[in-house]
């Protein structure tokens, strides 16, 4: 039986089903500056806080969407563990929830897995107010389709998150980083030769200076590492501020048609002088400030096995374009439609969608 | 769980082809050797009874027809056909499949891609391999190997099964712990639909925008979309792997040193339990040196840098130690280590030296509940009569009870199905899953009224629907109607309430 809590969230999911009201679903609005606008009749999740269940020799933790992810990573670190795949929060407050739905994924992401991986279980609301449970607490599980980890990147567009199972692992004896001065294309080319290699690595990036190297694991076994892969000494905190994007990098304000760029791609692709790129993931993820025209960026991604996407903006975030081929484009619409008929959940987060429908129910 | 009359007659599945909308069998051979040659259509009994079952042989029907497509335009033009004749389609790769995934439907066409076996790519700049689906799991580390790299993803049929199965199944195997599992490891997919659309899924990065498809066709169980291409990640070959061989007095023990073992901060690379009557048959099998008078033994590999390697496997074995291992063993060098998980890996083929006939169960379990399971399954096979040898993949909780049975025997295949599907009750009843990485296919559909309610079956259908709006795509299979839960009786009624009360029974 769902507990009383849910019920709240059951009857303001169907009166907003029987009207034809958007909702826009909310935990602590950190991640607005994402994607399309929200809009929509708020719908607070944020008080749906706390953990269900967590069994540390289990790599288990069940909890509320609406959990802040600082009060979750307290209490995994209480027991030495920790999410693998490293969220960022940019902004205070930032829920489990959202950043599921983001699947906002920090530097550890490229070594341990993102925020999909790491999934196994949620509970959540279709667009009927319909709850359901899907996946469950185990690793192994291949009973019906895996509906949790479709909800990891959907932004809310299919269900509204009340309960998540995440997968958790332990962390790292010891962590040690490196820095090695070089430029963007010498770092890249090492980044990847680092990856050729079985070595403990938890953080491969270049700042557009330098070549930095997170070691994680056993003492002996970082230790040994570091003496062969050599650098200077960097501090740990680097991380957090590339996971944050408080590096200098990212802390420069944008002026007039210059624009903060985020591509996925095939790690080992070039460095095309546009501006300038800061690698993460071990050359998967690049970020690029450039005035550069958007369609050429975003062709170029294509390109290379991947995708760009307009991350910020001096003015605004600006509509990413739809570049689904009308296959796909069609089979994503039919999917939103199956699990919210009536086109009430977060609309148009994702791509611009048509109003909802008051004749389909 | 469905009741065959005797060995041979394949459970009854829903009829999915409209009766006005059928079309011959001959008009259909016509209409496909416009696509294909006439030698990759076979419509004789004796061509056609390979594709009769896959690796649950209990269940067989001989397929109305088999494709062998050599291209991807091929299988486009297929799926377009016989979704303007509303005929049933089964992908198949290996015909290794435990479930029944790859059973003929009525009516309805085996597609094989057993003729996509060709390695496309191996980019190690990238860290990808590009393949056919035809291409076996062994294969591809195979052709990794030269770069220094490999594909994890390791289940015991690597030498046979296919990639494209490991996608339809979310495959996993004994690294998975450390290495995770096929949606882990997987970069792109290419798959036809059944109206005959090619979509690319994923890509060469780690993140693709909109929704997540790449994540939703593993353990799709070929319901969802035809695979004609997988891209996969290949990680950089371990420097050192060494295993750890401990005895116990007690399977609980081991399972309490496994708790321990990951309570440590430890992801072994590998972490299995077999019990006593399993591992005493994997000795006399493989000569593993695995002490015939324990009641279980664990294997623990560990894998990295020689350092790594080195300061984990001391602490391990200090751990054993405080749990009460007996003998400990480590391995000395590699092929030490291939011989103590020889007993392990030929764990199936052993025990089904046995008996006549075995019954592979898979279930998953949090491995707190492992004695509790062991316990109910041993309570069971008295009741039943039936031995059972347990595996036990201890770092995910995936269980693979071995029923031995005869099936000669009268009765004795419906009471091995009925003493299986208790046992996966119980994995529910712990709060695991009826399937850690098996699939449901035609055999534990039963199961899933028990593990779903109403209205996860309905998104489960009206997500397939979306995909596929005429059923088509191996039809019967995975999911159960909802009409199919309340016939076979296998919902609970709680408090004299009975479940679907608006369906009609009969």
């Amino acid at each position: 039986m769902p507990p009383d809590h849910h019920q709240q969230f059951r009857d303001a999911v169907r009166s907003a089903h029987d009207r034809g009201t958007p909702l826009c679903i909310r935990g602590a609005g950190s991640k607005d500056f994402l994607g399309r606008p929200p809009r929509g009749e708020p719908l607070d999740v944020g008080e749906h806080r706390g953990i269900v269940d967590y069994a540390p020799t289990e790599l288990v933790i069940t909890v509320r969407a609406g959990t802040p992810l600082d009060e979750l990573e307290a209490e995994l670190a209480a027991q030495r563990q920790m999410l693998a795949f490293e969220p960022p929060r940019f902004g205070a407050g930032a829920t489990i929830g959202g950043t599921v739905a983001c699947a906002l994924a920090g530097p550890r992401r490229a070594f341990a897995g993102g925020v999909r991986d790491a999934l196994l279980g949620c509970r959540l609301l279709d667009g009927r107010g319909e709850l359901m449970h899907f996946g469950g607490e185990v690793m192994k599980n291949v009973a019906g389709y895996d509906v949790s980890r479709l909800m990891a990147g959907a932004m809310g567009t299919l269900g509204v998150l009340l309960e998540l199972s995440l997968r958790v692992v332990p962390c790292p004896e010891t962590s040690l980083s490196l820095r090695q001065q070089c430029g963007a294309t010498e770092g890249l080319q090492r980044m990847r030769a680092l990856c050729r290699r079985p070595w403990p690595l938890a953080g491969l990036c270049h700042d557009g200076e330098a070549l930095l190297i997170r070691l994680a694991g056993s003492a002996a076994g970082v230790e040994a590492a570091a003496r062969a892969i050599g650098g200077e000494p960097l501090d740990e905190d680097a991380w957090t501020a590339i996971r944050e994007q408080t590096h200098p990098f990212f802390a420069d304000t944008l002026a007039g048609d210059a624009a903060l760029w985020r591509l996925d791609l095939a790690p080992a692709s070039p460095l095309p002088a546009w501006g300038r790129w800061f690698i993460d993931w071990a050359g998967y993820r690049r970020w690029l400030i450039t005035d550069r025209e958007p369609a050429a960026i975003h062709a170029w991604a294509e390109n290379h096995g991947g995708h760009a996407r307009l991350f910020r903006r001096a003015q605004d975030t600006g509509e990413a374009p739809d570049a689904r081929p009308p296959a796909l484009r069609a089979l994503h619409q039919r999917l939103k439609a199956a699990f919210d008929p009536r086109g009430i959940l977060n609309p148009g987060r994702l791509y611009a969608e048509p109003e909802p429908n008051p004749s389909r129910s | 769980m469905a009741m065959p009359e005797s060995m041979n007659d394949a459970p009854a599945l829903p009829e999915t082809a409209r009766p006005e909308a059928r079309i011959s069998r001959p008009a259909m051979i016509a209409a496909l050797r416009r696509i294909l040659p006439a030698e990759r259509i076979l419509h004789e009994d004796e061509d056609l009874r390979p594709y009769e079952c896959d690796a649950l042989s209990a269940y067989r029907r001989l397929p109305w027809l088999v494709v062998l497509p050599d291209t991807t335009e091929q299988v486009q033009a297929i799926a377009a056909l016989c979704q303007r004749h509303q005929v049933p389609l089964v992908a198949r790769g290996a015909g290794t499949g435990l479930a029944g995934g790859a059973l003929p439907v009525e009516h309805g066409l085996i597609l094989s891609l057993a003729r996509f076996n060709r390695i496309l790519d191996i980019d190690a700049d990238n860290a990808l391999a590009r393949v056919q689906p035809g291409v076996t799991n062994l294969a591809i580390s195979d052709a990794a190997r030269d770069y220094g790299l490999y594909y994890a993803p390791d289940p015991s049929s690597q030498i046979a099964c296919t990639i494209g199965g490991n996608v339809a199944e979310n495959s996993g195997g004994i690294h998975c712990l450390k290495y995770g599992l096929t949606v882990h490891n997987l970069q792109a997919l290419k798959i036809v639909t059944m109206d005959g659309e090619l979509l690319q899924l994923g890509g060469q990065g780690l993140e693709s925008p909109g929704y997540d498809l790449l994540a939703l066709m593993c353990g799709s169980e070929g319901m969802l979309g035809i695979i004609v291409e997988v891209s996969v990640r290949l990680l950089p070959l371990p420097q050192r792997a060494e295993v750890v061989m401990a005895s116990f007095d007690d399977v609980a023990r081991a399972g309490d040193a496994v708790s321990a073992i990951i309570g440590a901060g430890i992801i072994p690379a590998g972490l299995e339990i077999m019990d006593h009557l399993a591992l005493s048959a994997a000795e006399d099998f493989a000569a593993a040196g695995y002490p015939r008078d324990a009641a279980a033994i664990l294997l623990c590999e560990l894998d990295g840098t020689a350092e790594e390697v080195a300061a984990q496997m001391a602490q391990l074995e200090e751990l054993l130690r405080q749990r009460g291992a007996g003998r400990i063993q480590r391995s000395r060098d590699e092929a030490e280590r291939q011989r103590l998980w020889a007993g392990r890996k030929a764990a199936f083929p052993a025990v089904g030296r046995l008996a006549p006939d075995y019954y592979c169960m898979d279930g998953t379990i949090p491995r707190r509940a492992l004695a509790r399971v062991l316990s109910g399954i041993a309570a069971l096979s008295e009741e039943y009569g039936l031995p059972v040898a347990n595996v036990f993949h201890a770092g995910d909780g995936n269980l693979h009870p071995l029923i031995l049975y005869d099936a000669n025997r009268e009765g004795e295949l419906a009471r091995t199905e009925e003493f299986g599907a208790r046992i996966l009750e119980l994995c529910l009843e712990v709060g695991g899953t009826i399937t850690g990485e098996h699939g449901v296919g035609v055999e534990k559909i039963d199961q899933m009224c028990v593990q779903f309610g109403r209205a996860e079956l309905a998104q489960f259908h009206a997500l397939k629907a979306a995909f596929d709006g005429d059923g088509l795509l191996n039809p019967g299979k995975a999911v159960p109607t909802l009409h199919r839960c309340a016939e076979f009786g296998a919902m609970h009624v709680h408090g004299n309430r009975l479940p679907f009360p608006e369906l009609e029974r009969f």
